[in-house]
Protein backbone atom coordinates (compact mmCIF):
# COMPACT_ATOMS: atom_id res chain seq x y z
CA UNK A 1 0.00 0.00 0.00
CA UNK A 2 2.51 2.07 0.95
CA UNK A 3 4.80 1.06 -2.17
CA UNK A 4 1.50 1.95 -4.29
CA UNK A 5 1.14 5.05 -2.58
CA UNK A 6 4.89 6.68 -3.10
CA UNK A 7 4.32 5.39 -6.95
CA UNK A 8 1.28 7.18 -7.38
CA UNK A 9 2.91 10.27 -5.45
CA UNK A 10 5.98 10.45 -7.65
CA UNK A 11 3.36 10.23 -11.03
CA UNK A 12 1.60 12.92 -9.36
CA UNK A 13 4.81 14.97 -8.91
CA UNK A 14 6.02 14.59 -12.61
CA UNK A 15 2.62 15.38 -13.88
CA UNK A 16 2.53 18.27 -11.68
CA UNK A 17 5.95 18.88 -12.40
CA UNK A 18 4.99 21.09 -15.14
CA UNK A 19 6.12 20.48 -18.76
CA UNK A 20 9.43 22.29 -19.04
CA UNK A 21 10.08 23.74 -22.35
CA UNK A 22 14.17 24.08 -23.58
CA UNK A 23 14.78 27.15 -25.22
CA UNK A 24 18.04 27.40 -27.05
CA UNK A 25 19.60 29.86 -29.10
CA UNK A 26 23.20 29.16 -30.82
CA UNK A 27 26.34 31.06 -31.77
CA UNK A 28 28.27 29.37 -34.25
CA UNK A 29 31.86 29.92 -35.79
CA UNK A 30 32.10 29.23 -39.46
CA UNK A 31 35.91 29.21 -41.11
CA UNK A 32 35.55 31.17 -44.42
CA UNK A 33 37.20 29.39 -47.08
CA UNK A 34 39.15 32.20 -48.73
CA UNK A 35 42.96 31.28 -49.59
CA UNK A 36 44.93 33.94 -47.49
CA UNK A 37 43.78 35.46 -44.27
CA UNK A 38 41.58 37.88 -43.10
CA UNK A 39 44.09 40.90 -42.88
CA UNK A 40 46.99 39.91 -44.57
CA UNK A 41 48.72 37.48 -47.34
CA UNK A 42 49.75 34.55 -45.78
CA UNK A 43 47.76 31.12 -46.15
CA UNK A 44 44.72 30.60 -44.71
CA UNK A 45 45.61 27.13 -43.65
CA UNK A 46 46.97 25.12 -40.84
CA UNK A 47 47.85 22.05 -41.88
CA UNK A 48 51.64 20.80 -41.46
CA UNK A 49 53.59 22.32 -39.34
CA UNK A 50 53.35 24.77 -36.76
CA UNK A 51 54.20 28.05 -37.16
CA UNK A 52 55.05 28.03 -40.82
CA UNK A 53 51.77 29.99 -42.35
CA UNK A 54 52.58 33.15 -40.71
CA UNK A 55 53.27 36.83 -41.55
CA UNK A 56 54.44 40.04 -39.58
CA UNK A 57 50.95 41.26 -39.40
CA UNK A 58 48.72 37.96 -37.54
CA UNK A 59 51.98 37.94 -35.10
CA UNK A 60 50.83 41.18 -34.16
CA UNK A 61 54.87 42.55 -35.07
CA UNK A 62 54.96 46.41 -34.42
CA UNK A 63 54.12 48.60 -36.93
CA UNK A 64 52.03 45.91 -39.49
CA UNK A 65 48.83 47.34 -40.66
CA UNK A 66 45.60 44.93 -41.39
CA UNK A 67 44.13 45.34 -44.88
CA UNK A 68 40.84 43.69 -45.21
CA UNK A 69 40.62 40.30 -47.75
CA UNK A 70 37.62 41.35 -50.10
CA UNK A 71 36.91 37.23 -50.53
CA UNK A 72 36.28 37.12 -47.11
CA UNK A 73 33.84 39.85 -47.21
CA UNK A 74 31.90 38.36 -50.77
CA UNK A 75 32.09 35.10 -48.79
CA UNK A 76 30.24 37.19 -45.53
CA UNK A 77 27.88 38.68 -47.79
CA UNK A 78 27.14 34.88 -49.70
CA UNK A 79 25.81 34.14 -46.66
CA UNK A 80 24.14 36.77 -45.13
CA UNK A 81 22.17 36.24 -48.30
CA UNK A 82 21.22 32.88 -48.29
CA UNK A 83 20.25 33.68 -44.31
CA UNK A 84 18.02 36.21 -45.88
CA UNK A 85 19.80 38.92 -43.29
CA UNK A 86 20.22 42.51 -44.39
CA UNK A 87 23.79 43.33 -45.34
CA UNK A 88 24.79 46.31 -43.70
CA UNK A 89 27.48 49.25 -43.55
CA UNK A 90 29.50 47.35 -41.06
CA UNK A 91 32.51 48.74 -38.83
CA UNK A 92 35.19 46.76 -37.26
CA UNK A 93 36.27 47.00 -33.46
CA UNK A 94 38.60 45.70 -30.85
CA UNK A 95 38.18 43.01 -28.35
CA UNK A 96 40.89 43.44 -25.93
CA UNK A 97 42.00 40.52 -23.91
CA UNK A 98 44.61 38.98 -22.20
CA UNK A 99 45.58 35.50 -23.68
CA UNK A 100 48.49 34.41 -25.84
CA UNK A 101 45.90 33.17 -28.40
CA UNK A 102 46.17 36.99 -29.89
CA UNK A 103 49.55 38.26 -29.94
CA UNK A 104 48.21 42.17 -30.56
CA UNK A 105 46.40 41.08 -27.12
CA UNK A 106 42.97 41.66 -29.17
CA UNK A 107 40.99 40.40 -31.67
CA UNK A 108 39.84 42.22 -34.51
CA UNK A 109 36.18 42.02 -34.47
CA UNK A 110 32.74 43.59 -35.37
CA UNK A 111 30.91 45.02 -32.57
CA UNK A 112 27.77 47.72 -32.55
CA UNK A 113 27.50 47.22 -36.59
CA UNK A 114 27.80 43.94 -37.69
CA UNK A 115 27.81 43.43 -41.83
CA UNK A 116 24.31 41.01 -41.42
CA UNK A 117 21.12 41.77 -39.33
CA UNK A 118 18.33 40.09 -39.11
CA UNK A 119 17.18 36.91 -41.34
CA UNK A 120 16.03 33.24 -40.92
CA UNK A 121 17.01 29.90 -41.42
CA UNK A 122 14.64 27.42 -43.12
CA UNK A 123 14.98 24.17 -41.14
CA UNK A 124 13.55 20.92 -43.06
CA UNK A 125 11.37 20.73 -40.93
CA UNK A 126 9.78 23.72 -42.52
CA UNK A 127 10.30 25.62 -39.37
CA UNK A 128 11.88 29.50 -39.60
CA UNK A 129 15.22 30.25 -36.66
CA UNK A 130 15.46 33.74 -36.60
CA UNK A 131 18.83 35.29 -36.97
CA UNK A 132 20.02 38.28 -34.83
CA UNK A 133 23.50 39.08 -36.50
CA UNK A 134 26.11 38.08 -38.50
CA UNK A 135 29.78 39.66 -38.33
CA UNK A 136 32.61 38.99 -39.54
CA UNK A 137 36.35 38.75 -37.24
CA UNK A 138 39.54 36.70 -37.04
CA UNK A 139 40.41 33.62 -35.74
CA UNK A 140 42.89 33.03 -32.58
CA UNK A 141 46.03 31.23 -32.61
CA UNK A 142 46.27 27.38 -31.01
CA UNK A 143 47.42 26.64 -27.99
CA UNK A 144 48.74 23.53 -25.73
CA UNK A 145 49.13 22.86 -22.60
CA UNK A 146 52.10 21.41 -21.16
CA UNK A 147 52.92 19.37 -17.89
CA UNK A 148 49.81 18.79 -15.18
CA UNK A 149 46.82 17.21 -17.02
CA UNK A 150 47.46 18.38 -20.42
CA UNK A 151 44.92 20.89 -19.07
CA UNK A 152 45.05 24.83 -18.82
CA UNK A 153 44.77 24.86 -15.07
CA UNK A 154 47.73 23.63 -13.39
CA UNK A 155 49.85 23.45 -16.49
CA UNK A 156 53.36 24.29 -16.52
CA UNK A 157 53.88 26.34 -19.43
CA UNK A 158 52.16 26.19 -22.91
CA UNK A 159 52.93 26.15 -26.31
CA UNK A 160 51.61 28.38 -28.99
CA UNK A 161 51.19 28.14 -33.21
CA UNK A 162 50.02 30.96 -35.43
CA UNK A 163 48.96 29.18 -38.40
CA UNK A 164 45.21 30.01 -37.30
CA UNK A 165 45.45 33.14 -35.64
CA UNK A 166 44.13 35.91 -38.39
CA UNK A 167 42.20 33.13 -40.61
CA UNK A 168 38.59 34.65 -41.23
CA UNK A 169 35.46 33.85 -39.21
CA UNK A 170 31.95 34.65 -40.09
CA UNK A 171 29.94 33.97 -36.18
CA UNK A 172 26.44 33.76 -36.95
CA UNK A 173 24.19 34.33 -33.76
CA UNK A 174 20.63 32.68 -34.03
CA UNK A 175 17.35 33.81 -31.88
CA UNK A 176 16.64 31.91 -29.04
CA UNK A 177 14.21 29.93 -31.27
CA UNK A 178 15.47 26.24 -30.68
CA UNK A 179 13.09 24.27 -28.84
CA UNK A 180 14.85 20.87 -28.40
CA UNK A 181 18.48 18.79 -28.52
CA UNK A 182 17.43 17.75 -31.62
CA UNK A 183 16.19 20.91 -33.35
CA UNK A 184 19.78 22.71 -32.49
CA UNK A 185 21.07 19.59 -34.13
CA UNK A 186 19.05 20.27 -37.31
CA UNK A 187 19.64 23.83 -37.41
CA UNK A 188 23.38 23.52 -37.46
CA UNK A 189 23.36 20.75 -40.05
CA UNK A 190 21.50 22.95 -41.79
CA UNK A 191 23.36 25.83 -41.46
CA UNK A 192 26.66 24.04 -42.24
CA UNK A 193 24.72 22.58 -46.02
CA UNK A 194 24.44 26.49 -46.59
CA UNK A 195 27.58 27.33 -46.38
CA UNK A 196 28.97 24.50 -48.00
CA UNK A 197 26.27 25.61 -50.88
CA UNK A 198 27.42 29.10 -51.22
CA UNK A 199 30.98 28.06 -50.86
CA UNK A 200 31.98 30.07 -47.77
CA UNK A 201 33.24 27.37 -45.92
CA UNK A 202 34.22 24.04 -45.82
CA UNK A 203 32.31 23.14 -42.60
CA UNK A 204 34.28 20.17 -41.19
CA UNK A 205 33.28 20.41 -37.33
CA UNK A 206 35.66 17.52 -36.38
CA UNK A 207 38.77 20.07 -37.46
CA UNK A 208 37.01 23.35 -36.06
CA UNK A 209 36.22 24.90 -39.49
CA UNK A 210 32.94 25.05 -38.13
CA UNK A 211 32.25 25.66 -33.96
CA UNK A 212 29.21 25.74 -32.38
CA UNK A 213 28.69 27.44 -28.41
CA UNK A 214 24.97 27.25 -27.33
CA UNK A 215 22.93 29.78 -24.70
CA UNK A 216 20.50 26.81 -22.79
CA UNK A 217 18.11 27.75 -20.62
CA UNK A 218 14.56 26.03 -19.24
CA UNK A 219 11.21 27.35 -18.61
CA UNK A 220 7.70 26.09 -17.53
CA UNK A 221 5.60 26.12 -20.38
CA UNK A 222 4.39 29.70 -20.68
CA UNK A 223 6.63 30.81 -18.34
CA UNK A 224 8.85 33.95 -19.39
CA UNK A 225 12.78 32.95 -20.46
CA UNK A 226 14.97 31.38 -18.07
CA UNK A 227 18.56 32.48 -16.99
CA UNK A 228 20.77 31.14 -19.18
CA UNK A 229 24.25 29.29 -19.28
CA UNK A 230 26.64 29.12 -22.40
CA UNK A 231 27.50 25.44 -23.66
CA UNK A 232 30.92 25.64 -25.08
CA UNK A 233 33.25 22.99 -26.81
CA UNK A 234 30.96 20.91 -28.47
CA UNK A 235 32.86 19.47 -31.25
CA UNK A 236 30.57 17.22 -33.53
CA UNK A 237 26.88 17.52 -34.13
CA UNK A 238 26.58 14.98 -31.60
CA UNK A 239 28.09 16.20 -28.77
CA UNK A 240 25.80 19.70 -29.75
CA UNK A 241 22.76 17.20 -28.84
CA UNK A 242 24.02 15.34 -25.88
CA UNK A 243 25.52 18.65 -24.55
CA UNK A 244 22.29 20.92 -24.55
CA UNK A 245 20.08 17.11 -23.51
CA UNK A 246 22.59 17.22 -20.52
CA UNK A 247 22.48 21.04 -19.84
CA UNK A 248 18.79 21.28 -19.90
CA UNK A 249 18.24 18.41 -17.39
CA UNK A 250 20.57 19.74 -15.24
CA UNK A 251 18.71 22.73 -14.95
CA UNK A 252 15.49 20.62 -14.77
CA UNK A 253 16.20 19.25 -11.56
CA UNK A 254 18.18 22.18 -9.99
CA UNK A 255 14.44 24.49 -10.80
CA UNK A 256 12.83 21.66 -9.72
CA UNK A 257 14.11 21.19 -6.11
CA UNK A 258 13.89 25.04 -5.51
CA UNK A 259 17.28 25.80 -6.24
CA UNK A 260 18.16 28.50 -9.02
CA UNK A 261 20.27 28.17 -12.11
CA UNK A 262 23.01 30.99 -12.02
CA UNK A 263 24.14 32.36 -15.88
CA UNK A 264 27.88 31.62 -16.60
CA UNK A 265 29.78 29.67 -19.26
CA UNK A 266 30.18 26.25 -18.87
CA UNK A 267 32.23 23.49 -20.72
CA UNK A 268 30.98 20.51 -22.22
CA UNK A 269 33.34 17.48 -21.26
CA UNK A 270 32.46 14.60 -24.04
CA UNK A 271 34.63 11.67 -22.61
CA UNK A 272 32.71 12.45 -18.66
CA UNK A 273 29.10 13.58 -20.95
CA UNK A 274 28.45 16.66 -19.02
CA UNK A 275 29.32 20.61 -18.39
CA UNK A 276 31.64 21.86 -15.84
CA UNK A 277 31.42 25.45 -14.91
CA UNK A 278 34.01 27.46 -16.69
CA UNK A 279 33.56 30.91 -15.69
CA UNK A 280 30.58 32.85 -13.95
CA UNK A 281 28.88 35.89 -14.73
CA UNK A 282 30.63 37.79 -12.20
CA UNK A 283 33.81 36.94 -14.15
CA UNK A 284 32.53 38.10 -17.15
CA UNK A 285 35.00 40.19 -19.03
CA UNK A 286 35.36 43.70 -20.01
CA UNK A 287 36.47 43.31 -23.46
CA UNK A 288 36.62 47.37 -24.02
CA UNK A 289 35.59 47.14 -27.40
CA UNK A 290 36.01 50.41 -29.49
CA UNK A 291 36.68 50.99 -33.67
CA UNK A 292 39.68 49.77 -34.89
CA UNK A 293 41.60 52.86 -36.12
CA UNK A 294 43.27 50.89 -38.70
CA UNK A 295 40.65 49.93 -40.75
CA UNK A 296 37.93 51.92 -42.53
CA UNK A 297 34.17 51.37 -42.43
CA UNK A 298 32.95 48.56 -44.99
CA UNK A 299 30.12 49.71 -46.98
CA UNK A 300 28.93 47.00 -49.94
CA UNK A 301 27.60 48.97 -52.14
CA UNK A 302 24.50 47.79 -53.51
CA UNK A 303 25.84 46.97 -57.18
CA UNK A 304 27.95 44.62 -55.75
CA UNK A 305 25.42 43.28 -53.05
CA UNK A 306 23.17 42.02 -55.94
CA UNK A 307 25.90 40.73 -58.17
CA UNK A 308 26.81 38.57 -55.54
CA UNK A 309 23.24 37.95 -55.12
CA UNK A 310 22.59 37.18 -58.88
CA UNK A 311 25.36 34.72 -58.58
CA UNK A 312 24.33 32.73 -55.98
CA UNK A 313 23.82 28.98 -56.33
CA UNK A 314 20.67 27.18 -55.72
CA UNK A 315 19.89 27.08 -52.22
CA UNK A 316 19.50 23.21 -49.96
CA UNK A 317 16.00 23.46 -49.40
CA UNK A 318 14.90 24.04 -52.86
CA UNK A 319 17.13 21.49 -54.05
CA UNK A 320 15.77 19.19 -51.69
CA UNK A 321 12.67 20.12 -52.65
CA UNK A 322 12.94 18.98 -56.17
CA UNK A 323 15.04 15.84 -55.94
CA UNK A 324 12.36 14.36 -53.25
CA UNK A 325 9.34 15.51 -55.87
CA UNK A 326 11.52 13.80 -58.99
CA UNK A 327 12.28 10.32 -56.96
CA UNK A 328 9.03 10.34 -54.42
CA UNK A 329 10.17 10.37 -51.34
CA UNK A 330 10.10 12.85 -48.63
CA UNK A 331 12.62 16.33 -48.91
CA UNK A 332 14.28 15.34 -45.42
CA UNK A 333 15.33 12.07 -46.55
CA UNK A 334 17.06 13.32 -49.49
CA UNK A 335 19.81 15.17 -47.43
CA UNK A 336 22.55 13.11 -48.08
CA UNK A 337 22.36 13.57 -52.06
CA UNK A 338 22.26 17.10 -52.11
CA UNK A 339 24.98 17.46 -49.43
CA UNK A 340 27.00 15.13 -52.26
CA UNK A 341 26.35 17.61 -54.82
CA UNK A 342 24.38 14.49 -56.37
CA UNK A 343 21.33 15.87 -56.81
CA UNK A 344 21.25 16.90 -60.84
CA UNK A 345 22.45 13.68 -62.06
CA UNK A 346 19.65 11.76 -60.22
CA UNK A 347 16.77 13.74 -61.06
CA UNK A 348 18.45 13.63 -64.71
CA UNK A 349 19.09 9.39 -64.63
CA UNK A 350 15.29 9.34 -63.33
CA UNK A 351 14.22 11.26 -66.28
CA UNK A 352 16.31 8.77 -68.58
CA UNK A 353 14.22 6.30 -67.12
CA UNK A 354 16.32 5.00 -64.59
CA UNK A 355 14.45 3.28 -61.20
CA UNK A 356 14.74 6.08 -58.55
CA UNK A 357 15.36 3.71 -55.65
CA UNK A 358 18.23 2.01 -57.68
CA UNK A 359 19.78 5.08 -58.64
CA UNK A 360 19.14 6.49 -55.23
CA UNK A 361 20.93 3.01 -53.80
CA UNK A 362 24.07 3.61 -56.30
CA UNK A 363 24.76 7.20 -55.59
CA UNK A 364 24.39 6.20 -51.75
CA UNK A 365 26.32 3.33 -51.52
CA UNK A 366 28.81 2.77 -54.83
CA UNK A 367 29.43 6.36 -55.49
CA UNK A 368 30.05 7.85 -52.32
CA UNK A 369 33.27 9.28 -53.53
CA UNK A 370 31.90 11.07 -55.82
CA UNK A 371 30.05 10.57 -59.62
CA UNK A 372 32.86 12.71 -61.23
CA UNK A 373 32.41 12.44 -65.24
CA UNK A 374 29.34 9.80 -65.08
CA UNK A 375 26.49 10.97 -67.58
CA UNK A 376 23.03 10.41 -66.54
CA UNK A 377 22.46 8.52 -70.07
CA UNK A 378 24.61 5.99 -68.83
CA UNK A 379 23.47 5.42 -65.48
CA UNK A 380 20.00 4.34 -66.47
CA UNK A 381 21.39 2.42 -69.13
CA UNK A 382 23.94 0.43 -66.11
CA UNK A 383 20.59 0.08 -64.20
CA UNK A 384 18.68 -1.38 -66.68
CA UNK A 385 20.88 -3.84 -67.62
CA UNK A 386 21.62 -4.84 -63.82
CA UNK A 387 17.72 -5.09 -63.41
CA UNK A 388 17.72 -6.92 -65.98
CA UNK A 389 20.23 -9.50 -64.44
CA UNK A 390 23.07 -9.25 -67.23
CA UNK A 391 25.15 -8.09 -64.75
CA UNK A 392 26.50 -8.42 -60.91
CA UNK A 393 26.14 -6.12 -58.39
CA UNK A 394 29.97 -6.62 -58.30
CA UNK A 395 30.55 -5.50 -61.97
CA UNK A 396 28.01 -2.48 -61.76
CA UNK A 397 30.23 -1.04 -58.96
CA UNK A 398 32.97 -1.51 -60.72
CA UNK A 399 31.54 -0.06 -64.46
CA UNK A 400 30.31 2.69 -61.80
CA UNK A 401 33.24 3.85 -60.84
CA UNK A 402 35.30 2.95 -64.40
CA UNK A 403 33.05 5.76 -65.46
CA UNK A 404 33.06 8.61 -62.95
CA UNK A 405 36.83 8.75 -63.07
CA UNK A 406 36.85 8.35 -67.05
CA UNK A 407 33.52 9.48 -68.26
CA UNK A 408 34.34 6.75 -70.76
CA UNK A 409 30.60 5.35 -72.44
CA UNK A 410 28.83 2.06 -70.72
CA UNK A 411 29.83 -0.08 -74.29
CA UNK A 412 33.45 0.15 -73.81
CA UNK A 413 33.63 -0.10 -70.14
CA UNK A 414 32.39 -3.08 -70.44
CA UNK A 415 33.95 -4.25 -73.78
CA UNK A 416 37.20 -4.38 -71.95
CA UNK A 417 36.37 -5.08 -68.45
CA UNK A 418 35.41 -8.64 -70.78
CA UNK A 419 32.40 -9.49 -68.17
CA UNK A 420 31.10 -11.56 -70.96
CA UNK A 421 34.30 -13.73 -70.10
CA UNK A 422 33.94 -14.08 -66.62
CA UNK A 423 30.94 -15.68 -66.69
CA UNK A 424 31.22 -18.02 -69.43
CA UNK A 425 34.81 -19.40 -70.66
CA UNK A 426 37.20 -17.75 -68.57
CA UNK A 427 34.87 -19.35 -65.42
CA UNK A 428 35.34 -22.53 -66.99
CA UNK A 429 38.97 -22.48 -67.37
CA UNK A 430 39.82 -21.03 -63.30
CA UNK A 431 37.48 -23.91 -62.70
CA UNK A 432 39.84 -26.45 -64.75
CA UNK A 433 42.82 -24.80 -62.87
CA UNK A 434 41.39 -25.43 -59.26
CA UNK A 435 40.24 -28.91 -60.19
CA UNK A 436 43.96 -29.38 -61.22
CA UNK A 437 45.56 -27.68 -58.29
CA UNK A 438 42.73 -29.30 -55.40
CA UNK A 439 42.25 -32.85 -56.49
CA UNK A 440 41.69 -34.04 -53.06
CA UNK A 441 38.71 -31.63 -52.09
CA UNK A 442 37.50 -31.49 -55.25
CA UNK A 443 36.91 -35.69 -55.02
CA UNK A 444 35.39 -34.59 -51.53
CA UNK A 445 33.32 -32.20 -53.32
CA UNK A 446 31.53 -35.06 -56.12
CA UNK A 447 31.92 -38.12 -53.32
CA UNK A 448 30.75 -36.40 -50.37
CA UNK A 449 27.42 -36.17 -48.30
CA UNK A 450 25.07 -33.08 -48.50
CA UNK A 451 27.36 -31.19 -45.40
CA UNK A 452 30.56 -32.10 -46.85
CA UNK A 453 29.27 -30.68 -50.53
CA UNK A 454 28.29 -27.63 -48.94
CA UNK A 455 31.45 -26.94 -47.21
CA UNK A 456 33.67 -27.89 -50.26
CA UNK A 457 31.26 -25.81 -52.56
CA UNK A 458 32.26 -22.64 -50.30
CA UNK A 459 35.64 -23.59 -50.65
CA UNK A 460 35.32 -23.38 -54.75
CA UNK A 461 33.25 -20.73 -55.03
CA UNK A 462 36.04 -18.43 -52.74
CA UNK A 463 38.81 -19.23 -54.77
CA UNK A 464 37.02 -18.85 -57.90
CA UNK A 465 35.66 -15.30 -56.91
CA UNK A 466 39.36 -14.44 -55.35
CA UNK A 467 40.85 -15.33 -58.90
CA UNK A 468 37.98 -13.20 -60.66
CA UNK A 469 38.52 -10.49 -58.45
CA UNK A 470 35.03 -10.85 -57.06
CA UNK A 471 33.54 -9.90 -60.43
CA UNK A 472 32.10 -13.68 -61.47
CA UNK A 473 28.13 -13.97 -61.05
CA UNK A 474 27.54 -16.26 -57.52
CA UNK A 475 24.74 -18.25 -59.58
CA UNK A 476 26.55 -19.01 -62.43
CA UNK A 477 29.70 -20.02 -60.50
CA UNK A 478 27.28 -22.53 -58.78
CA UNK A 479 25.77 -24.25 -61.59
CA UNK A 480 29.11 -24.48 -63.05
CA UNK A 481 30.13 -26.23 -59.90
CA UNK A 482 27.18 -28.64 -60.04
CA UNK A 483 27.53 -29.48 -64.14
CA UNK A 484 31.33 -30.18 -63.92
CA UNK A 485 30.53 -32.42 -60.64
CA UNK A 486 27.31 -33.98 -62.02
CA UNK A 487 26.00 -33.75 -58.59
CA UNK B 1 29.58 69.18 -17.12
CA UNK B 2 32.64 69.78 -14.74
CA UNK B 3 35.22 67.36 -15.04
CA UNK B 4 35.23 65.57 -12.18
CA UNK B 5 31.99 63.97 -13.10
CA UNK B 6 33.71 63.27 -16.95
CA UNK B 7 35.71 60.32 -15.08
CA UNK B 8 35.99 59.09 -11.41
CA UNK B 9 38.70 57.40 -9.53
CA UNK B 10 36.83 54.50 -9.65
CA UNK B 11 36.64 54.20 -13.69
CA UNK B 12 40.56 55.25 -13.69
CA UNK B 13 41.38 52.20 -10.98
CA UNK B 14 38.68 49.70 -13.27
CA UNK B 15 40.65 50.46 -16.46
CA UNK B 16 43.69 50.53 -15.63
CA UNK B 17 42.66 46.76 -13.67
CA UNK B 18 41.62 45.75 -17.19
CA UNK B 19 44.59 46.93 -18.86
CA UNK B 20 46.89 45.23 -16.47
CA UNK B 21 48.74 47.98 -15.17
CA UNK B 22 49.46 48.55 -11.62
CA UNK B 23 48.71 52.40 -10.42
CA UNK B 24 49.91 53.33 -7.16
CA UNK B 25 46.88 55.48 -5.73
CA UNK B 26 48.54 58.76 -6.10
CA UNK B 27 48.94 57.98 -9.78
CA UNK B 28 45.19 56.96 -10.27
CA UNK B 29 44.28 60.39 -8.89
CA UNK B 30 47.16 61.80 -11.00
CA UNK B 31 45.47 60.33 -14.28
CA UNK B 32 42.06 60.69 -13.46
CA UNK B 33 43.01 64.50 -13.76
CA UNK B 34 44.66 64.48 -16.62
CA UNK B 35 41.63 62.11 -18.29
CA UNK B 36 39.32 64.24 -17.23
CA UNK B 37 40.96 67.23 -18.61
CA UNK B 38 41.40 65.66 -22.01
CA UNK B 39 37.60 64.87 -22.35
CA UNK B 40 37.27 68.40 -21.10
CA UNK B 41 39.15 69.35 -24.33
CA UNK B 42 36.75 66.96 -26.46
CA UNK B 43 33.82 68.01 -25.10
CA UNK B 44 34.68 71.06 -26.78
CA UNK B 45 33.22 69.95 -29.83
CA UNK B 46 29.65 70.06 -27.30
CA UNK B 47 29.22 73.37 -28.44
CA UNK B 48 29.43 73.10 -31.97
CA UNK B 49 26.01 71.97 -33.54
CA UNK B 50 26.67 68.85 -35.13
CA UNK B 51 22.82 67.97 -36.07
CA UNK B 52 23.97 67.54 -39.94
CA UNK B 53 26.95 65.49 -39.45
CA UNK B 54 26.72 61.88 -39.32
CA UNK B 55 29.03 59.85 -36.70
CA UNK B 56 32.17 58.38 -37.82
CA UNK B 57 34.09 56.06 -36.13
CA UNK B 58 37.14 56.95 -39.10
CA UNK B 59 38.74 60.72 -39.41
CA UNK B 60 39.45 59.69 -42.98
CA UNK B 61 36.82 59.66 -45.66
CA UNK B 62 37.37 56.57 -46.86
CA UNK B 63 35.97 53.22 -47.26
CA UNK B 64 36.41 49.75 -48.68
CA UNK B 65 40.11 49.71 -48.69
CA UNK B 66 40.69 45.42 -49.53
CA UNK B 67 43.36 43.65 -50.74
CA UNK B 68 42.69 40.65 -53.06
CA UNK B 69 42.57 37.23 -51.47
CA UNK B 70 46.41 36.10 -53.07
CA UNK B 71 48.94 34.81 -51.10
CA UNK B 72 51.82 36.62 -50.37
CA UNK B 73 55.09 36.29 -49.01
CA UNK B 74 54.94 34.80 -45.35
CA UNK B 75 57.83 34.62 -42.46
CA UNK B 76 59.58 31.36 -42.09
CA UNK B 77 58.95 29.66 -38.86
CA UNK B 78 62.85 30.37 -37.93
CA UNK B 79 62.73 34.14 -38.41
CA UNK B 80 58.95 34.27 -36.25
CA UNK B 81 60.50 32.05 -33.75
CA UNK B 82 63.81 34.47 -33.18
CA UNK B 83 61.67 36.95 -32.06
CA UNK B 84 60.64 34.53 -29.43
CA UNK B 85 62.27 34.53 -25.56
CA UNK B 86 61.59 31.11 -25.46
CA UNK B 87 61.14 28.48 -28.20
CA UNK B 88 59.93 24.66 -28.13
CA UNK B 89 59.10 21.99 -30.81
CA UNK B 90 58.97 25.21 -33.38
CA UNK B 91 56.38 26.94 -31.17
CA UNK B 92 56.59 30.19 -28.74
CA UNK B 93 56.46 28.88 -25.25
CA UNK B 94 54.52 30.82 -23.06
CA UNK B 95 54.46 31.30 -18.96
CA UNK B 96 51.59 29.38 -17.56
CA UNK B 97 48.38 31.27 -18.53
CA UNK B 98 46.05 30.63 -15.10
CA UNK B 99 48.16 31.36 -11.94
CA UNK B 100 46.50 29.27 -9.02
CA UNK B 101 45.29 32.10 -6.98
CA UNK B 102 43.94 33.81 -9.71
CA UNK B 103 42.87 30.83 -12.02
CA UNK B 104 39.31 32.04 -11.94
CA UNK B 105 40.05 35.43 -13.20
CA UNK B 106 42.21 34.32 -16.00
CA UNK B 107 40.09 31.95 -17.20
CA UNK B 108 37.34 35.08 -17.75
CA UNK B 109 39.83 36.63 -20.13
CA UNK B 110 39.61 33.70 -22.46
CA UNK B 111 36.83 35.15 -24.85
Amino acid sequence: MSTQARGGGSIQAQAGGHEWEIVVGLEVHAELATRTKLFSASPNSFEGDPNTNIDPVCLGLPGTLPVLNVQAVELAIRVCLALNSEVRPSEFARKNYFYPDMPKDYQISQYDKPIGVGGFLELPSGKKVGIVRAHIEEDTGKSTHVGGTGRIDGAEYSLVDYNRAGVPLLEIVSQPDLRSAAEAREYVSELRAVLLAVGASDGKMEEGSLRVDANVSVRRRGERLGTRCEIKNMNSLRSIGRGIEYEAKRQVALLSAGESVSQETRHWNESEGRTLTLRGKEEATDYRYFPEPDLVPLRPSSEWVESIRSALPELPRFRRARLAAAVGRDASSVALFVERNQDTLAIEAVAAGADPAAVLKHLEHNLSEGTGRLTAGAFAELIAMESKGELTSNQVKATLAEMAATGADLKSVLADADYQAVSSSRLSSVLDELVAENPVEWERYREGDSRERKKLQGFFTGKIMRLTKGQADGRAVAELLRKRAQV
Amino acid sequence: MSSEHRISIEDVAHVAKLARLHLSDEEILRFTTQLADVLDHASDIESLNTEEVEPTSHPYPLSNVFRSDDPGPTLSSEEALSQGPEVEDGQFRVPPILIRSQQSGAAAMRQ
